[in-house]
Order: C-alpha cells, then structure tokens, then sequence
C-alpha cells in the first residue's frame, strides 16, 4: 500500500536531482491524491511547456493532428506536408484498423508527403504542393478529399497553404484542408488535437457536404473520440447497435468523409476520449444543438454504467435495450472476471499514458481486482485530472508529462506489479524484471473496449503479469551460498 | 456475443465472426459513402497497368511510401555509439519522441534521447534558451560523459547556430567549459538519416582532434579504425570485431552501439552500455587507416579523414557475400601486415560450402531490392555471386554516381543483364515496377509487406513475397541481431534467402489432390 507520506517523500527524492529552476517548475507537475481529502486534481499543473532536456516521452502538434485526429480517415488522404522524416515515423504505427482496398480507395496505412529538399524551404513550398494535389488526385482517383498536415518548415518559411488548398479544392471538387499543426506548436499533441478539430468544424462542417444525405433518425448516435485502435470501435459499436441506437459516425477510427458530415444530424455524441474531441463535441453542442455524453467501455462496471447513462437519453426502447446488452454479456463478463480475478487481485498497476487512458482504464482494473496506485497524462489538461481523481479509491501518485528520469525513479521505489506506458517506457521497464503492457497499442492486441474488449483485456494483463520470464532474470547461481 | 470462455480471440480471428461481418458490411453500405465494389476492383486493375505506371513516373511533386527517412534520425544512432553518450537533438520535441519510438520498434530496446522542447516562442526568439536549460537539466538527470547534439528541420530552418550556442552554454556555467558536447547540424530537408549519421560521426571526430593533431601519427598506434555508418545489424559491428580479432589486428570502432542496443533482462536498466570511449576517438588519427564500410554515405567524414587525420581511407567495399568479405580482409591485412588467419580461411570455407548445396535452388532465381545504397549494393554483389538474378534495385536515398556504380557491377556479371536500376524513386514506385515485371522475390525491410499484398491482391500469380531483411523491420523479432556482413553475415543471408525459397515452394505445393508433386520431404 502506497502512503501519502511515502509517496510525498518519493517525489521530494526525485526533485532534489533537477536544477532549480526545472526543480521548481516540475515540482508543480507531481502530487498525491489520497480519497476523502482535498481533491489532488486541481492542485496539478498541466498542459505546461515541457522542461528542455529532461526525456519528456511528449510528442507534437503534427502528431495530435495527422497521427491521432486526421490519420484515419480512411478514404481521404493525409499529406505530410514538409520533409520526409515525420510522415515516416508515423507510418502505420497507430494500429487505427479499418477495412478498405489501401491505395485504392483507403489510404490509412500510407505515407504521403512533399519531402521537402533544401530548394522548397528556400523558395517555398506552396507551388511544389499545388502540383502535388493534382498528381495525388490523378493516381488515387478514389480518394474522398486531402488534408495537408504541416510539418514544422511550413509554418516558419511563410508559405500559404490556405490559399493553396482553396484554390485545388476548387479545381479538383474536393474537400482540401490546410492543417497548421507544425510541431512547434504548443506543447503537446494536444495542440495538435485542438488545431484538427478545428480544420474539420471550418473546413468539413461549415461547407456543404461532398457526400448524400442520409435520411435521419431518432436514434442516431456518433462515436467521438475512438481511434479504433485493435478494432475498438467496433467492439463499441456493436453493443450500441444492440442495444438499438444507430451509430452514424466514428471519430475517427475506420472513419470516413461521409461520416464526419453527417454528424451534425445526430441525436447525442456520444464522447469515448474527451481529450482529443472536446472541441468538435462542445463545437456541435452549440452550433446544431446535439448534446454530448463522455462514456467509457472499459471493463465491465463502466461499461454497464455507460450504457445506462447513455440509454437515459433515450425512451424505454434504448433503456430496455440497454439492459438487454448487460444482461447478455453479463455471463461472459462473469466467467472472466472469475477466471482472472484470482490470479491478478491486489497487483499494484502504474499507468502512464495520453489522451483518456490514465483514468479510463482504472475501472477495468479494479473489475480484476488490481489497484492503481500511481497515474498520469503525457498531455492532459487540468480538466483531465479532476476527471481522474473522482475515480481514485486509495493514495495514488499523480505525475504529469512525467520525464524518463521520474518514471523511472517513482517504479524503481514503488515497484509495481505491472506498468502500463508506451513503447518509449517498454523496454526499459522490461529490463527491470517488472511486467509492462503497452495501453497505447494494446501491445499489438486488443481491442479492450466493449465486453469482447475486457476478455482480451483480462488475458493480456494475466499473459503478461504471470508470465515466467520475470522469474528468469537472476542466473540461479547467484542465489545459491556456496 | 463473439468471445468464449474457451477461447479469448483478439482483433484476427475476432472480427471475423459473422456478427461483426455484418456489422462492418452495414456501417459500409449505409454510413460510409463507400465507391461500389466495381469502381474499385477496376481503379486497383487500372492502378496495375503500363499505362499507370507511365504516370505514377511521371510524378515530379508527390513523394508515396518513401523508402528513406530524415538526418537527426540517423545522427541518433550515431551518437548512441559512443561510450556513456546522450543523443540531444535541438529542436521541436515530436521529432526525439519519433526517433526513440522508431529505434524501439525496430531494436525492441529502450532508447535514451532528449529534446530541448522548442516552441513557437522558441521560433520566434531562436533556441538558444532551451539549450541552455536542455544541457544543464540533461547533465543533471542523466549524468552522461558526453552531449551529442543534433538538429531538427525547426531548428534549421531559423537557423540556430549550435556551436555559438553551446559555447555560450558554457560561458554561462550550463555545464562545464570541458564537458564535452560534440554538435552536428541535420536538417532533414537535405539527404536522408545516412546524410545525419555521417554528420554527426564527422562532428564527433571534429570536436575530439580538429586541434589536436599536432602529436597525431597515422600508424603509429598499429590499430586500424572501422566505420560501419547507419548500420543496424548488431550482429555486424560483432563480426567485424571478431575477424580482426582473429587477424590480431587492434582496432576502434567509430560508433558502435551494439552494446548499448542489446542489454540484457537481468533486473537492470542501463541506459548507457559499451559504446566507442573518448580516449579511442583521441588516439583514432594515430591508427594505420580508416575503412567505410559504407561507401556511398559517408561522404562529410571521408573528407575530414582525409585532410585532417590524413588517411588514406582505402576503399573497401560493404562487405557482403564472399569476394566483398574477402577483399576487405586482404585490404586489412595489406593495411596491417597481418595475415587472413586459418579460422577464417576455415569460415570462407564453411560458406562456400553453403552456397554449393543451396545454389541449385538460388540459380537463376529472380529479387528486387529496396533499401539504402550500400546495402542493395552489397545485397545485388551477393546475388550475383550465387547466380540469382537481381531485377528491380532501387534505392530512394541514392545518387547518379551510386546508378553508375551499380550499372558497372551488372554489366560485369551474366546474371546482371535484366537488371533495373532505380534511384530516388520511391515504394509506389516500385509497385508498379513489380507489377510490370514480376521478380520470384522481394528484399527489403518491413515496408514491403504492402507490397507483397498489393500484388497478391492482383492474384496468386503476381504476388510478390518479401523477404524482410534491410530497417527498419518492425514485424518480425530479433533478425537485427544476426550479422548481414562478412562470411558469417552471408550464411545468415544465404540461410534465410534459400530457406524462403523452400518455405514458398511447400506453400504453393501443398494442395492435396493437386500439387502432390514437388512436396517434397527432401530437398
């Protein structure tokens, strides 16, 4: 058990290393939540510039807009705008699945870019990517629209990509839209996430829409903020398709063109990573009156809690079907939480993740009896911690846009029974000896929404945690006496 | 409900169970404006065509599925082989994050990189603050005995001086006036990551002995020093240490990360391991010569050892396949005055033998090739000495005088005659040279998997299946580890181009009722 008193010492520890000045700056960023005293939430600083030089695992306004909002819409095109590194790094990384004949009329998994040489930053870009536009139309006739996603050069030599994009939108009779998300901007991907939702309110929302009119009913419903990563919107939408709402869109996982334009029909949005899509949603609620509803479909208690939250919108219909779906998982969910449950109760889980995942995944551990004792954001915001600490049921260490260096100090003190971080954490956390599950990628599995999700979810962390490697790491030599 | 008890499935085979089927065939139909399955099949057949690939060549502006990547990547891996170093890039953060994630999926290792976090105040102002507070604060952290700093495009493009910079650093008492932090400036609009890992070497050598040459003797150390470049093959540093172990010959490796990307699980995290120490890069000019493995991009560092250290810099060839490796060992012992050892003359043995039993199956068989200069270059002389008949060699990040160096090692081979040789061109590219032209193969690294499936998609027929073996390769465990390079990199390579062969045969045999013959046991 974490105490406050441990874990306020811990972070004094870790602290005392920094210079002063980023000593003091980080000091903000780290704090203990202990249930029943004055929320922690409030009290920790975030969406802060990053300290130079300390391994922040933080990425970029590029990757906010092209890896996480943009990327997967799957039948438009995503150009990386700028040289050829970013587009390559972020190539099919992401694992947002969706069906389509890739290169034909999907185009998810590719890497599109302007691969800016020495003579387009000099000269500027924008006459390269008018060319560009035209010959993306003529060898990928299928696609939907472009977005041109701007690498940092764009935004630093004065190029006008706007009047670019105006200009071949006209000509091609395609949505075009300019995205100024150089990864110099702001401080995070979060910037990068504000910046795309807003291209796709001017640039989607606000003109006429490219695809048919769909006729529109009572129970029409939008996924917002589900990137379909290991197929996790599906698993989501098939329980909303069960319990008798009409799913008309997903933002953005396997998402299309025509899904983001009729979304503004819609009855509720329904909000799974409030992060990414907060503005889109608060956007709709005031421009076409569609309320919205954060949910979470993590593990089995939220996701009943969900359904019944998001059935109370409806009539008695969704409300019935609503508990029809719980009900119809509920033996499943059983047999899981039973099967697991044993194995994996009162392991001590630290997570550091992004978007909606260091408070959303709680519930589904608490369903297999572990405990959370220390969370954080790479790019949260303070709404996202007061969201959190609602959710902590005993002392949790708090640490936002937490360094290499503190991440590594907090679990070499708390030695937790399992981390769940990103690729950059992996490795390292391995060669501890302490299990590790990637919560970005899923580790290549899932998905982990919906109950298909948590039986895949409960798997992993037991194939992971109880695995007989991290009873390997010591040669049994050292043990013996002699 | 798709999920038993009996058996938990994740994403394949679980959408493949019919209520999910009808769930992604109903959200196609009515919710996603979706072409008709006829415009795509005849925009996929049309996408196959002569008349399609006489466009997609014709493209002047738009870059699809680039096969090279940017400098600041190839400066991080530089640096991480030297001893107790931290890579530092200079710039936007997104870029490290990139580096670090890309190096992990590749190596399955962890990556210690910083950044120093600019932004648009940064843009505006110049980031020479963020250095300052970067340097101090990564000393601080990471306690490293050297900073070695990149760049990042944002960087470059407001043109951030580094060396003006850093000397600043110190003047302010960032970090101490002899701590060393040797610098490089990589802007990805100019080459690719190779360009990056010879600048950064080429800065490291710089800061170390550009003035202090004056007690500096080449031969006078009796090492010879190697540069295996962008090289991510562990298993190549290894071998080439080994055989100049076996020669007797003393040598430095300039950068060598083998150990620093392949730590063990033992309950400990090191975030620095091995790596080329200072005082080998101080006594480096003193070595007999300097060999490039890479010949073709190396460029920035030849010329600094030329002048500077004044070595001859032999030419040698990448060591790939027989004749390569065994002119590099007489080139090192012409150079060193020691002679190729019986343990390797034993080895080249070994190989031979290899290449007789399997060439019955290599002879005449059709690769492409994509990847970086040296390595298709290297991979293209091995083929040809196995008597397979390399079609398309592309490389993105190539020049003229590399297409004139390869016409020269076809023409000189009767397996070389079919041979195409594409530079600066990219993976859409070579999709519709494959289907245009169908090699029996295709080399390169995981990139290629769409490739394979584009051209299967056209039917069995055309598929063109790959063998992965360049970087990154992120699909498939460990083939990092292995060695690419010398003797025993060609029974790796030959090993895994035979063994695929014979994997595809069974895989196309094994129709029961049909393709009875040729499945066989023996083979």
């Amino acid at each position: 058990m974490l105490t406050r008193e441990k874990a306020e010492s811990l972070i004094q520890e870790v602290l005392s290393v920094y210079p002063a000045e980023a000593g003091k700056e980080r000091a903000e960023h780290l704090a203990v939540s202990s249930p029943g005293e004055e929320s922690a939430g409030s009290c920790v600083t975030a969406n802060r510039k990053s300290q130079p030089g300390v391994m922040t695992v933080r990425g970029c306004a590029y990757a906010g807009s092209k890896g996480v909002v943009w990327g997967p819409i799957k039948d438009m095109i995503h150009l990386s705008h700028g040289p050829v590194g970013c587009g390559q790094y972020s190539r099919a990384g992401r694992r947002n699945y969706y069906i389509g004949h890739t290169g034909i009329n999907a185009f998810g998994t590719m890497n599109f870019t302007s691969d800016f040489q020495e003579k387009d930053v000099v000269f500027g870009g924008d006459k390269k990517l008018a060319k560009l536009l035209g010959e993306i139309n003529t060898l990928f006739p299928l696609n939907r629209g472009i977005s041109i996603q701007s690498e940092c050069p764009v935004g630093l030599i004065g190029d006008d990509i706007e009047a670019v994009a105006k200009e071949q939108s006209a000509l091609l009779q395609k949505p075009i839209v300019p995205v100024r998300c150089e990864g110099f901007r702001g401080v995070s991907q979060s910037l990068g996430h504000h910046i795309a939702n807003d291209t796709i309110r001017d640039y989607i929302l606000d003109r006429e829409a490219s695809s048919p009119a769909i006729d529109c009913g009572k129970y029409d419903v939008a996924i917002i903020g589900d990137y379909n990563i290991g197929g996790d919107a599906w698993s989501s939408r098939i329980l909303l398709e069960e319990m008798g709402l009409r799913v008309v869109a997903q933002w953005s996982g396997d998402g299309t063109l025509a899904e983001l334009e009729r979304t503004s029909k819609v009855k509720l949005n329904l909000v799974h990573c409030y992060r990414s899509m907060n503005y889109i949603s608060r956007h709709m609620e005031v421009k076409y009156g569609i309320p919205w509803l954060e949910y979470n479909f993590f593990g089995p208690s939220k996701i009943a809690e969900s359904l019944r939250k998001i059935a109370s919108r409806f009539d008695a219909t969704i409300q019935e079907g609503a508990e029809r779906v719980i009900a119809k998982y509920q033996d499943l969910s059983d047999a899981i939480t039973a099967k697991y449950r044993p194995r994996l109760q009162g392991k001590r889980v630290m997570l550091y993740v992004g978007g909606l995942r260091p408070r959303h995944v709680i519930g589904a551990y608490e369903d297999l009896g572990m405990e959370v004792v220390g969370t954080g954001y790479e790019f949260g915001h303070g709404d996202d911690y007061e969201r959190t600490v609602e959710d902590l049921k005993q002392t949790t260490l708090i640490y936002d846009d937490a360094s290499a260096y503190e991440l590594e100090q907090f679990v070499e003190k708390i030695r937790p029974d399992l981390i769940g971080s990103g690729i950059k954490e992996k490795y390292l956390f391995q060669k501890m000896g302490i299990p590790f599950r990637q919560m970005h990628s899923w580790d290549y599995s899932g998905p982990y929404h919906g109950y298909d999700g948590y039986a895949i979810f409960a798997r992993d962390m037991d194939m992971t945690l109880n695995n007989p490697c991290w009873k390997m790491m010591k040669p049994p030599w050292q043990n013996s006496t002699c | 409900m798709s999920q038993t008890m009996e058996q938990i499935i994740p994403c394949y085979p679980l959408f493949q169970e019919a209520e999910y089927r009808s769930l992604l065939r109903n959200k196609a139909e009515q919710f996603e404006n979706r072409y008709s399955p006829e415009d795509v099949d005849t925009t996929f057949h049309w996408s196959t065509t002569p008349e399609y690939k006489a466009l997609n060549f014709s493209r002047e502006a738009l870059t699809v599925n680039p096969a090279k990547a940017c400098q600041p990547l190839g400066a991080v891996l530089c640096a991480l082989g030297f001893q107790k170093t931290l890579p530092y890039v200079h710039g936007s953060q997104g870029c490290t994050a990139y580096f670090r994630t890309y190096f992990n999926r590749h190596f399955k290792e962890p990556v210690a990189c910083v950044s120093d976090s600019m932004t648009e105040d940064a843009a505006v102002f110049g980031g020479q603050k963020n250095l300052f507070a970067g340097l101090e604060n990564a000393k601080a952290l990471y306690d490293p005995e050297m900073i070695a700093v990149s760049s990042t495009c944002m960087a470059e493009v407001i043109g951030d001086d580094l060396n003006a910079f850093i000397n600043n650093a110190k003047k302010e008492g960032r970090i101490p006036e002899e701590f060393p932090t040797p610098f490089a400036h990589t802007p990805s609009f100019i080459g690719s990551h190779l360009t990056g890992w010879d600048n950064m070497l080429e800065g490291v050598l710089r800061y170390f002995t550009l003035n202090e040459m004056a007690d500096k003797e080449p031969g006078s150390n009796g090492k010879l020093n190697v540069v295996l470049g962008f090289e991510t093959y562990l298993g190549n540093y290894r071998v080439i240490k080994r055989m100049l172990r076996e020669m007797g010959v003393a040598y430095t490796l300039l950068s060598d990360p083998e150990m620093v990307l392949d730590t063990p699980a033992d309950g400990k995290y090191r975030m620095y391991a091995g790596g080329t120490t200072q005082a080998e890069i101080k006594d480096a000019p003193n070595a007999i010569d300097t060999l490039l493995l890479q010949s073709w991009s190396l460029d920035k560092s030849k010329k600094y050892l030329k002048e500077s250290w004044n070595h001859a810099v032999t030419p040698v060839d990448a060591p790939y396949g027989l004749a390569a490796t065994d002119r590099f060992l007489m080139a090192v012992a012409q150079l060193t005055g020691k002679p190729i050892p019986p343990s390797l003359e034993l080895e080249r043995g070994r190989l031979v033998d290899m290449i007789a039993d399997s060439h019955s199956w290599l002879h005449g068989r059709r690769f492409s090739i994509f990847g970086d200069p040296d390595f298709v270059m290297g991979m293209t002389r091995f083929l040809l000495e196995l008597g397979a008949e390399p079609l398309h060699l592309l490389s993105h990040n190539a020049t003229k005088r590399w297409a004139k160096g390869m016409e020269q090692l076809l023409s000189a081979s009767p397996f070389g005659k079919e041979a195409e040789i594409h530079f600066g061109r990219d993976l859409w590219h070579l999709r519709s040279l494959l289907f245009e032209k169908k090699p029996d193969f295709l080399i390169g690294n995981s990139y290629g998997k769409e490739l394979q499936r584009d051209t299967l998609h056209k039917g069995k027929e055309y598929e063109v299946p790959l063998i992965r073996i360049g970087f990154p390769i992120f699909d498939r465990h460990h083939l990092h580890r292995n060695a690419t390079l010398g003797y025993e990199g060609a029974m790796y390579l030959l090993t895994t181009l035979v063994n695929e062969i014979l994997a595809r045969l069974d895989q196309e045999t094994s129709i029961m009722g049909e393709t009875d013959y040729n499945f066989d046991l023996i083979r």
